[in-house]
C-alpha cells in the first residue's frame, strides 16, 4: 500500500509539513484551530537536532502495537490504514505507551491522535507531502 | 477444525481474530459466564463516569460474532475440561467438543477473610460490568465510600464514583498508593493530585474487623462507611486446568500460548508468562498483553506460526486528567526529572533500559517501551540525549533510516 515515507537527507526542518497537516486535520478551513497553542497540533512530527532533521509520522504498521493493545477497541484498520474513532477513545493512552515511533500523541481535546494519511479528510493524498517544498517527503508503494 | 474460546474478553477475542487471520472456515465457540457482549472491562469506572456509555464500551462491534463466523455462548458457565474426550463440560452438563481450546478465564477479585465482612450489607468488587452496574444502583450523594485497596483498580473505582456520593476514602495497607507501578517520589504526586479531587486516603493501614457500616482499624481508629469496596487484587481463574496442565497461581504457557496439556492453550490474566523486563514469570493482568497472548494462540490454533516472547508489566493510566505511563522493572542505574507537574525516572543498567516511570508528559512514550522490549544495547543509541526526551534521533542514522523509510 501507498504510505508516507521521509528522507532526512532533504529535510529542511521547516515545519511546513506539521502546518499542513494540522490545517488539514482541522478539516482545511480552520487556521485557528490547526494552530491552537505554540507548537501546531499535527500528526506528523519534526524532530531536529543539531543539523539533522526529519519528520515523523505513523507507519501504519502491520502488525500494529497501538490496535491490538488499545482497550477500548477505539483503533482499527481499513485497507491498511490504521485509524482511531475519537467518539470510543478515553483517552488512556495505552497506544501512546505502546507505540515505537512516537507516532500516537495525545490531542489538546483529549482522544488521541495520529496520521491517518488523509482519507478522512482532504482529497485522499497526505496533506504533508503536497506541502513539503523539498520533496523530503513522499507518498509511495514500497511493497510494504 | 473446532475451536473452543472459555472467555469472552481481550485474550479470548485476541484468539478469535488470530484464528480468522489463518483459517476462515473452522467453526468457534465462545464462551462466557458473563451476560454480555464483548466488553472493554478497564472501561467500567468510565461508564460510572460518564466517559463512555453501554453501547461505547463494547470491544468489539455489535456484528463482531456474525462477521467472524463463531457462536458466543453467554451465561454459561464452563465446569470442567475433559482432555481425553476432548470436551468442555458446562454447568448444566451438556459437553462441548474441540480440537483446540483456548483457556482464556481471567482473573478474580481476591477477597481477604476479614473478620465480621459478612456483616456489611452493601459490599461490592470491581471487576465486571455486573460490579458496576450493581455498584451504581447503589450510590447517591448522601453515602459515604469506603474503597479498600489503593491500587489501580481501586483508585479507577475511586474516580468513577468521586462526583456521584458524599465522600470517598480510599485505604491500603501499603505506604504508598499504586505501589505496584510508581516509586515513593512518583505516589507521592498522584497522591496528592487525586486528594486535590476530594478523595481521602488511609494508608499504611491495616483493618482488623468489620461490623456492618464499620471498619475497625488495627491502630483503634474506626472508619464509618455505606458502601465498601474491595479491591485489595486479583487472583488468576486457572482452577478448569488443576491437573490436567501445570499451574502455579497461574497458567504456565510458552511463548506460543501453549499449555502443558497437548491441544490445549491460555492466555490473558489466567496465565504466568515471562517478563523479559525481569527475567522472572508473572501474572501480568494487563489488556494489552491478554490480547498479544491471546492473538498468537489463535494463530498456533489454526496451524499458523507465531511467539509471543515480549511481554512486560506496562501501564497506561490517568486520574483527574493527570497522566502516567510505566513499563518494565525499576531495578539499576536511574536517570531522574522533575519540574512543575512532570515526573520522570528512568531505570538502566548491563547496557539495557530497565524501566521507566513518565508522569504529566506522556509523548512519545512508546520508543522508550520499545527499548525495553526489544532489549536494545544502550551503547547503540545517544542514551544522553534519549533520557531528555523519547526520540527517534537518538538511534544511529541506519536505524532511523529504516525505521521512517528514507531513500
Ligand atoms: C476496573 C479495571 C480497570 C482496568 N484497567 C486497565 C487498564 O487501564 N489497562 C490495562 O491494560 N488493563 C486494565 N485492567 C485489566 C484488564 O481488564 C485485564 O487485563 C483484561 O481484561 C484481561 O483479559 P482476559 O481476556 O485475560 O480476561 P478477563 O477480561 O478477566 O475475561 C475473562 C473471561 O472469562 C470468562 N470466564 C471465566 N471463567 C469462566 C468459566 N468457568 N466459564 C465460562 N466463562 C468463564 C468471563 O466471563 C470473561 O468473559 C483493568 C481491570 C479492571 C477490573
Amino acid at each position: 500500500m501507498k504510505k508516507v515515507y521521509v528522507n532526512e537527507k532533504w529535510c529542511l526542518g521547516c515545519r511546513l509539513c506539521e502546518y499542513y497537516c494540522a490545517f488539514a486535520a482541522a478539516g482545511g478551513n480552520d487556521m485557528a484551530k490547526a494552530l491552537k497553542g505554540v507548537k501546531p497540533n499535527s500528526r506528523i512530527k519534526i524532530e531536529k537536532h543539531g543539523d539533522i532533521s526529519f519528520a515523523v509520522s505513523c507507519r501504519h504498521c502491520k502488525e500494529a502495537l497501538c490496535l491490538r493493545g488499545c482497550i477500548t477497541g477505539a483503533l482499527g484498520v481499513t485497507d491498511g490504514v490504521v485509524a482511531i474513532d475519537h467518539e470510543r477513545c478515553v483517552s488512556c493512552y495505552t497506544c501512546v505507551l505502546l507505540c515505537p515511533y512516537g507516532a500516537v500523541s495525545p490531542s489538546p481535546e483529549g482522544p488521541a491522535q495520529k496520521c491517518e494519511l488523509c482519507v478522512k479528510t482532504t482529497d485522499g493524498s497526505p496533506a504533508c507531502v503536497k506541502g513539503c517544498p523539498n520533496r523530503a517527503i513522499v507518498f509511495e508503494d514500497r511493497g510494504e | 477444525m473446532k475451536y473452543v474460546i472459555i472467555g469472552n474478553s481481550a485474550a479470548g477475542i485476541g484468539c478469535v481474530e488470530g484464528i480468522r487471520q489463518i483459517d476462515r472456515e473452522g467453526g468457534i465457540a465462545v464462551i462466557t459466564a458473563e451476560a454480555h457482549h464483548t466488553y472493554s472491562r478497564p472501561l467500567i469506572s468510565y461508564l460510572l463516569k460518564g466517559k463512555t456509555d453501554r453501547e461505547k464500551i463494547l470491544y468489539r462491534r455489535e456484528n463482531f460474532y456474525s462477521d467472524n463466523n463463531c457462536r458466543l455462548l453467554k451465561s454459561t458457565l464452563v465446569s470442567a475440561i475433559e482432555p481425553e474426550e476432548k470436551q468442555v463440560v458446562l454447568s448444566n452438563e451438556e459437553k462441548i467438543p474441540y480440537d483446540k481450546l483456548l483457556v482464556s478465564t481471567g482473573s478474580r477479585a481476591f477477597i481477604p477473610a476479614f473478620e465480621g465482612l459478612s456483616s456489611v450489607k452493601d459490599k461490592f468488587t470491581f471487576m465486571s460490568l455486573d460490579d458496576a452496574i450493581g455498584l451504581e444502583k447503589s450510590l447517591d450523594k448522601y453515602k459515604r465510600v469506603l474503597i479498600v485497596g489503593g491500587g489501580l483498580i481501586g483508585l479507577k473505582c475511586a474516580e468513577g464514583i468521586r462526583d456521584k456520593v458524599a465522600h470517598v476514602t480510599v485505604l491500603d495497607l501499603a505506604e504508598r498508593i499504586m505501589s505496584s507501578i510508581l516509586d515513593d517520589g512518583g505516589a507521592e504526586i498522584m497522591q496528592r493530585h487525586i486528594e486535590c479531587n476530594d478523595i481521602s486516603f488511609r494508608l499504611g493501614a491495616s483493618i482488623k474487623r468489620f461490623e456492618s457500616n464499620s471498619a475497625f482499624l488495627e491502630n483503634g481508629d474506626v472508619i464509618e462507611f455505606d458502601i465498601l469496596v474491595l479491591a485489595v487484587g486479583v487472583s488468576p481463574n486457572d482452577e478448569l486446568l488443576n491437573g490436567i496442565a501445570d499451574t502455579d497461581r497461574g497458567i504456565a504457557v510458552n511463548e506460543k500460548s501453549q499449555t502443558t496439556a497437548p491441544g490445549i492453550y491460555a492466555a490473558g490474566d489466567c496465565t504466568k508468562s515471562f517478563d523479559i523486563s525481569s527475567g522472572h514469570n508473572k501474572n501480568m493482568a494487563l489488556l494489552p498483553n491478554a490480547y498479544m497472548q491471546g492473538e498468537c494462540a489463535g494463530i498456533n490454533m489454526a496451524g499458523g506460526e507465531k511467539t509471543f516472547d515480549k511481554a512486560i508489566p506496562m501501564n497506561a493510566i490517568g486520574f483527574f486528567g493527570k497522566h502516567i505511563i510505566t513499563a518494565g522493572n525499576y531495578s539499576g542505574d536511574v536517570y531522574s526529572e522533575e519540574h512543575p507537574g512532570g515526573y520522570k525516572r528512568i531505570f538502566y543498567g548491563n547496557n539495557r533500559l530497565n524501566g521507566y516511570i513518565l508522569i504529566g508528559n506522556i509523548e512519545k512514550a512508546g520508543i522508550y517501551t520499545s527499548l525495553i522490549r526489544e532489549q536494545t544495547p544502550l551503547d547503540t543509541i545517544d542514551f544522553e540525549l534519549i533520557c531528555k526526551q523519547p526520540r527517534l534521533m537518538a538511534f544511529a542514522k541506519d536505524e532511523r533510516m529504516s525505521k521512517i523509510g528514507g531513500v
